[in-house]
């Protein structure tokens, strides 16, 4: 028997949880799109300013049977690719030195500091002095962007390496390239992965910003010929790409660190 | 295997952690080592297992390492330290891997140690699925993979419930009855303490020296009888006396400076 004054306590604790809402994307984007599609069709909006998302996707469907336009994917793709893979080969290489030996990282810090906040895109004059107007100039703008946002993350990812476990792998007589390749390396992977998946933003960004600067063929330089002329739906069908380009390099990522970090 | 002590000393820049410690740890007893916290038990762990080096002082060693030990003086850490990106057996198997044994060889060692801790039928599970006592049972897993002459713990129940540790307790004295591994122990814990130890050093509170040996003249079986616990009752309640004191001045100078242990 309760007693006839007794009460219900109080919840507080509702809240702060997170709950998936399966699809919920699906429908913003798709309300998002006909609402577009309904206010540029309605003229409330000018096609010439903002195209239907319709002429957009007629604008690609138009390119895709054109040779410039497979000229322009392939171009970027190399560039990326190429940008991409020799900085990122020596963000992993110069900051797995800073994180595992002390005088390149009492050289590499304060250099990494120095040169890290310096927009990369400004190196592109000078690397065209350097390398010439060809594709070096900007496989060299967006290495040199991927390399610091690599190299950082690896050194800071090697420093959440718990010291406990290179001390167990030290009391039973790894030696030092087993304990930097199957402890030290592994361990620092969710952080290098991490900076992995910054370092290809900003590779995407400034292989906008080269192929805007100096080149003939390529999305970034594709959206700036379009924006020349007035052909805001090819614009926009460039923009497109560039979106489809870094969804594929996110779900490659994703993919990548399911299977790598699946024991997390 | 025998270790010794001869007037070990470390300092942790100016803080002095241990001070002329001379302990000699004679083949196949239990040492267990307890005191206060900061009094320096891990650190002279770390040195006779030389992973530390002394300030001053030396350790040596006599006898020579069973046949087939692959690393004379394994350790089994308080955190585990398992890697949590390999399985149970690949966390086992890692610790044979720099050695020259065949696939076969390495195969085998594996599976005889996670029989004898019962962990075959968690063999590809990550240590993140295990409970804490399951994770500890993998340690264990891993120390008796190499075959150690010397067994150097550094409290490896106290990340555990009363209940699993207990459980550990005595899984840990069945597979050290069966080969009787000489093993130095480093607890908090007095009651572990007495429970395994053949004796127990007591250091003093920070910097550590050696305040006394007690021997626990009483085999293993006995101490697990109702007349036995009474005796080891006794003997908790003598030594706790023993160090109370101290203990209490050392956990005062923690919360107030930290301290090395």
């Amino acid at each position: 028997m309760s007693e006839p004054n007794a009460r219900a306590i109080e919840f507080r604790g509702g809240g702060f949880v997170i709950r998936p809402y399966r699809g919920a994307a699906m429908v913003f984007f798709v309300v998002l799109i006909a609402t577009w599609e309904i206010v540029v069709r309605a003229g409330w909006v000018s096609a010439l300013a903002l195209p239907a998302p319709s002429s957009i996707v007629k604008a690609l469907y138009d390119l895709a049977g054109s040779g410039p336009f497979w000229r322009n994917i392939t171009d970027s793709l190399f560039r990326i690719l190429a940008g991409w893979s020799i900085g990122s080969a020596a963000g992993l290489a110069i900051g797995s030195a800073m994180g595992i030996w002390s005088l390149p990282r009492a050289v590499g810090i304060p250099a990494v500091s120095a040169l890290f906040p310096i927009p990369k895109i400004a190196l592109l004059p000078l690397f065209i002095l350097w390398f010439g107007i060809g594709e070096a100039s900007k496989v060299a703008t967006i290495a040199i962007g991927v390399f610091f946002p690599t190299a950082i993350a690896t050194y800071t990812g090697i420093d959440g390496v718990p010291r406990n476990l290179i001390r167990m792998a030290q009391s039973f007589g790894s030696p030092w390239p087993s304990i930097i390749w199957k402890v030290i390396l592994p361990g620092a992977l969710p952080g290098i992965l991490a900076g992995i998946r910054i370092s290809a933003s900003f590779a995407l960004i400034l292989l906008v910003a080269a192929e805007m600067i100096g080149a003939q063929y390529g999305i970034g330089a594709f959206i700036l010929t379009a924006g020349n002329l007035m052909q805001t739906d090819q614009l926009l069908a460039g923009v497109v790409m560039l979106s489809v380009l870094g969804l594929i390099i996110g779900t490659a990522l994703t993919r990548l660190e399911k299977r790598l970090l699946r024991w997390r | 295997m025998e270790l010794i002590a001869e007037a070990v000393g470390h300092c942790y820049g100016d803080v002095v952690a241990l001070e002329k410690i001379d302990l000699t740890v004679h083949e196949g007893e239990i040492l267990a080592l307890i005191g206060p916290s900061g009094c320096g038990k891990s650190t002279l762990l770390g040195i006779m297992g030389g992973i530390l080096q002394p300030t001053s002082g030396r350790v040596l060693v006599s006898g020579a390492a069973p046949p087939g030990s692959l690393n004379p003086f394994t350790y089994i850490f308080q955190d585990f330290a398992l890697l949590p990106w390999r399985t149970v057996e690949d966390n086992v198997g890692f610790v044979l891997e720099h050695h020259p044994l065949s696939a076969g060889e390495r195969a085998a060692r594996v599976e005889d140690v996670l029989s004898r801790t019962g962990l075959l039928e968690f063999r590809r599970a990550f240590p993140k699925q295990l409970s804490g006592g399951m994770r500890q049972r993998v340690g264990i897993a891993r120390a008796l993979a190499v075959r150690p002459a010397v067994l150097l713990l550094d409290e490896p129940l106290s990340a555990l419930d009363a209940q699993t540790r207990a459980l550990l307790m005595e899984d840990f004295i069945a597979l050290w009855l069966a080969q009787r591994t000489t093993a130095v122990y480093v607890t908090h814990n007095l009651s572990e303490a007495l429970r395994l130890a053949d004796r127990i050093a007591i250091l003093s509170r920070r910097p550590g020296r050696l305040r006394e040996i007690v021997r626990i003249d009483m085999p293993q079986a006995e101490r697990g009888t109702p007349a036995g616990q009474g005796r080891l009752a006794a003997l908790h309640d003598q030594l706790w006396k023993l160090i109370k004191a101290e203990a209490q001045v050392a956990e005062r100078e923690v919360l107030e400076g930290g301290a090395h242990e």
